[in-house]
């Protein structure tokens, strides 16, 4: 009788078993088939843009709506060259956090401050943008960038990258608002990694008589180094694509310009101001070209950042 | 002429000395942005921004219709995005030991996490906004939910990897069936590190500006019609912030206020919540 | 000696030709012996001998993992359970299990007990309230537990949630109960009341105990088997085993000149 009854209650279970697995199997799925949708759909509405100025498009600094021609130069300089800065800033200055963070805090201050970083992290992108716009950009223009014209503006080798009036937004402020929002990203990866460098093995290294600086410069570094990378690339990733913090400070210009002090544009700036008053085909084409050459940049990066990061993650786990 | 040791401890004090600078320099942006909201944003928050509607240039007026279509699609984009998450981030935890799709998915998951989200806009702006001919609230809450995915697979997935596999052994043991194991022990056993993923989730969500521009929009007046364009706290941070309008302006450095307490409440109350029901590993 | 000779026995489960892979290497080598009914059988050896590897084909636990794979025969009451149109989930009600550490589910006392009887039987509340009881009392616990049956499992202390473990594999009404290493997380005053219990389930149960404390296998089994690097050694009433075992190697194991 007792088993009677969980026979019968055996064969329905079997099939709840195979739904409840299929189930999951087709939400797992259908990010698959989200990402296809999302390249599909940008690559079918740039084809009138791809078709009309062909690779032309990434190399011709143009932006034109009365004559519809356009290029894509001067948004991806701005994209790369903002970029650019955001990590020559927040590389150095992650690393001395995580280096704070991971041997030099003391315990009790160790979690109160990785929340603060971490919500610096938090915080909206638009908030960035407008501080940036508001509060940051005018003590720029006033009391860093004359002081950049004048010192770093004749010399020969530098020079070029400061020239101009100070003006407050920029490619350059641009870089800096970035480099702000990318350093909680990049100090709480490499705070991470740091965290999973066997203890045994500092203690190693301090047994010999190195001090802190060289335990982290010479063991955790080389043991961490494809994690840091990748970190560091996650970075990038978000740099490139973020898009209000830019929109705000970069200026709005589609101009190519030497000096970092000149306003520019950056792709996600171009589409935030333009996409909804883009009028014609062709103009709104190209903006939807210019947004899947951003895809294709920061998913490049990004698959190397997160390839980086399992490696070291695998090696780990053996 | 130093000794070596005299040198090394030297380079150890500067740099260690340097990375006490990096740290404060990080919590002195933290600092400054939050003064400047509060500088900036506590005069203008009073009862009017909660009852009144956003008003035209010069004019006086509040916050009610954006902060409504905010908590609407935020709403949504929940609703839609946790249970495709949370599923979706069990199979990668319970069964995606074998085949293709699970390391495919976990890969494709990791790159839309960090995909700019003005791209999510631009996508459905092609797939939605172009079908239905207009902007709409619908089409704000979809791109949020977008965003929402990625994040709740993770957290899932990640959480549902700290239950010990004993745990599933022991189920297994008394002849449960897989799905009654996931469903009343597993994800149990994880649900409040999946609500914290949750709650960072609608942290990150309720400050995205970028992917609402070609969705949702804004309006001016109130809606409650999702298939209308629907005002929202961060693009009429975005609008007002950017005009020449001082009222507009102040009215924005409230939203932006607010909008980032909320946000970091959310964050904070995720860390208490995980902290306190977390099992320590 | 002439007691074990008394002892009627029929056999439960019988092993032949077992062997076991995870992925390539070869974890269980030719295994053969028999156990049985309602007397307790310990599998004992250095760790990495096999014996949770033998102890976790008779339930299929190994099934939850990729690449892990046992072959040869595994009869219970004669029908063999390794055969693919077994039901993994029906093996299981029969052959209940307890691990190394306490795993109560996050749920109350009263439901980590009910969950597994849940799955196989209709129940009246009443009915359900009698064999939560029964099983915590089996189990030594109902007087600790009786007025917390609300609270979650994890509030009870080590030795107690193992316990509630116990009454929870019970309360199935299995026929084998797989012991793996039950006491090893355990303080020695909890040890001591799980080792009491064993003696006292056999009456209902027939139980097979993975240990690595050989007091305790010479304590609470009837039968004892030495396994060694996947290979079973010797096999044989405990108290002969213990006295007076045929191999050399099972002779230094227990005398503890080795492991």
């Amino acid at each position: 009788m007792f088993e009677l009854v969980r026979e019968s209650r055996l064969k329905y279970q079997y099939w709840l078993d195979i739904a409840f697995r299929n189930v999951t199997r087709l939400a797992a799925f259908s990010v698959l088939i989200l990402l296809l949708a999302l390249i599909g759909s940008l690559i079918v509405a740039s084809l009138p843009s791809i078709q009309a100025f062909g690779f032309g498009f990434l190399k011709s600094p143009e932006w034109n709506p009365v004559t519809d021609e356009f290029g894509a130069l001067v948004p991806i300089v701005g994209t790369l060259v903002t970029s650019a800065i955001a990590l020559l800033i927040a590389i150095p200055i992650s690393f001395g956090i995580a280096i704070f963070l991971t041997e030099l805090s003391p315990r009790w201050l160790r979690r109160p401050l990785g929340i603060a970083i971490e919500l610096l992290a938090g915080i909206p992108s638009i908030i960035y943008g407008m501080w940036g716009l508001f509060v940051f950009a005018p003590l720029f223009a006033e009391h860093v960038q004359p002081w950049l014209i004048e010192k770093l503006g004749p010399s020969p080798l530098f020079g070029p990258l400061f020239q101009g009036i100070p003006m407050g937004v920029g490619i350059l402020t641009a870089g800096i608002i970035l480099a702000i929002m990318v350093i909680p990203f990049i100090a709480s990866v490499m705070r991470d990694v740091f965290e999973i460098v066997p203890t045994l093995l500092k203690e190693s290294a301090y047994g010999l008589g190195a001090t802190t600086w060289e335990v982290m410069w010479n063991v955790v570094l080389p043991y961490t180094k494809i994690g840091v990378v990748g970190g560091i690339m996650l970075g990038l990733g978000r740099a490139l694509g973020e898009t209000m913090a830019v929109t705000f400070v970069i200026g709005n210009a589609h101009k190519l310009s030497a000096s970092l002090l000149m306003p520019g544009n950056s792709i996600s700036s171009a589409l935030a101001n333009e996409f909804n008053e883009a009028v014609g085909g062709l103009y709104t084409s190209a903006l939807v070209e210019l947004g899947l050459i951003l895809f294709f940049i920061t998913f490049v990066v990004l698959s190397m950042a997160r390839y980086m990061l399992h490696r070291l993650a695998k090696r780990e786990g053996t | 002429m130093l000794t070596l040791y005299a040198r090394r401890r030297l380079i150890n004090a500067l740099s260690l000395g340097i990375s006490i600078l990096a740290m404060l320099f990080g919590l002195f942006w933290l600092g400054w942005i939050l003064w400047t909201l509060l500088a900036n944003g506590l005069q203008g928050l009073n009862l009017n921004l909660f009852t009144q509607m956003t008003p035209p240039p010069g004019g006086e007026g509040g916050l009610l219709n954006a902060i409504a279509g905010s908590l609407m699609m935020t709403f949504i984009a929940t609703l839609i995005g946790t249970p495709i998450g949370i599923l979706a981030g069990t199979y990668l935890a319970e069964f995606g030991q074998r085949g293709w799709l699970a390391p495919a998915t976990r890969f494709i998951n990791d790159v839309l996490l960090s995909a700019p989200s003005i791209v999510i806009g631009l996508f459905v702006y092609e797939i939605y906004v172009i079908k239905i001919g207009h902007f709409s609230g619908w089409a704000g809450a979809f791109a949020l939910s977008i965003i929402v995915i990625p994040v709740v697979i993770r957290t899932t997935e990640n959480m549902l990897r700290l239950v010990p596999n004993t745990l599933r052994e022991a189920a297994a043991a008394l002849g449960t069936p897989q799905w009654k194991i996931i469903n009343f022990v597993t994800l149990r056993a994880a649900r409040a590190g999946i609500l914290t993923g949750l709650l960072l989730a609608v942290a990150r969500i309720s400050g995205e500006t970028a992917p609402l521009l070609f969705t949702s929009l804004n309006n001016q007046f109130w809606n409650s019609d999702l298939n209308q364009p629907m005002a929202n706290l961060p693009v009429v941070i975005f609008q007002f912030a950017m005009s020449p309008y001082a009222d507009w302006q102040s009215l924005a450095w409230a939203g932006a206020l607010l909008i980032t307490a909320s946000v970091l409440t959310l964050n904070i109350l995720a860390r208490v919540l995980f902290r306190q029901t977390a099992p320590s590993h | 000696m002439s007691t074990h000779s008394a002892k009627i026995t029929t056999p439960k489960l019988i092993v032949r030709d077992l062997n076991f892979h995870y992925g390539t290497e070869r974890a269980l080598k030719d295994v053969n012996l028999t156990i049985q009914e309602k007397m307790v059988t310990a599998f004992i050896g250095p760790s990495g001998c096999g014996k949770s590897t033998l102890l976790r084909t008779f339930n299929r636990m190994y099934e939850l993992y990729p690449n892990q794979k046992a072959t040869g025969e595994v009869l219970l009451d004669g029908e063999n359970i390794l055969d693919k149109k077994q039901d993994l989930n029906m093996l299981r009600a029969k052959v209940g299990m307890v691990f190394q550490k306490p795993t109560p589910f996050p749920m109350s006392i009263y439901d980590n007990i009910a969950f597994g009887v849940k799955l196989y039987e209709r129940l009246s509340r009443y009915d359900m309230d009698e064999r939560v009881e029964w099983a915590l009392s089996k189990a030594a616990l109902w007087t600790e537990a009786k007025d917390k049956l609300k609270k979650n499992g994890t509030s009870l202390s080590g030795g107690q949630q193992q316990r509630l473990c116990i009454a929870r594999a019970i309360a199935v009404k299995p026929q084998v109960l797989l012991l793996d290493e039950p006491t090893s997380a355990l303080d020695p005053i909890s040890t001591a009341h799980i080792e009491k219990l064993i003696n006292e389930l056999k009456t209902d149960f027939t139980i097979v105990i993975v240990t690595h404390n050989m007091q305790q296998a010479a304590r609470v089994s009837d039968f004892t088997a030495y396994m060694y690097l996947g290979n079973l050694i010797e096999f044989g009433d405990t108290s002969s085993i213990f006295t007076n075992p045929k191999h050399k190697e099972t002779e230094d194991y227990i005398t503890g000149r080795f492991g």
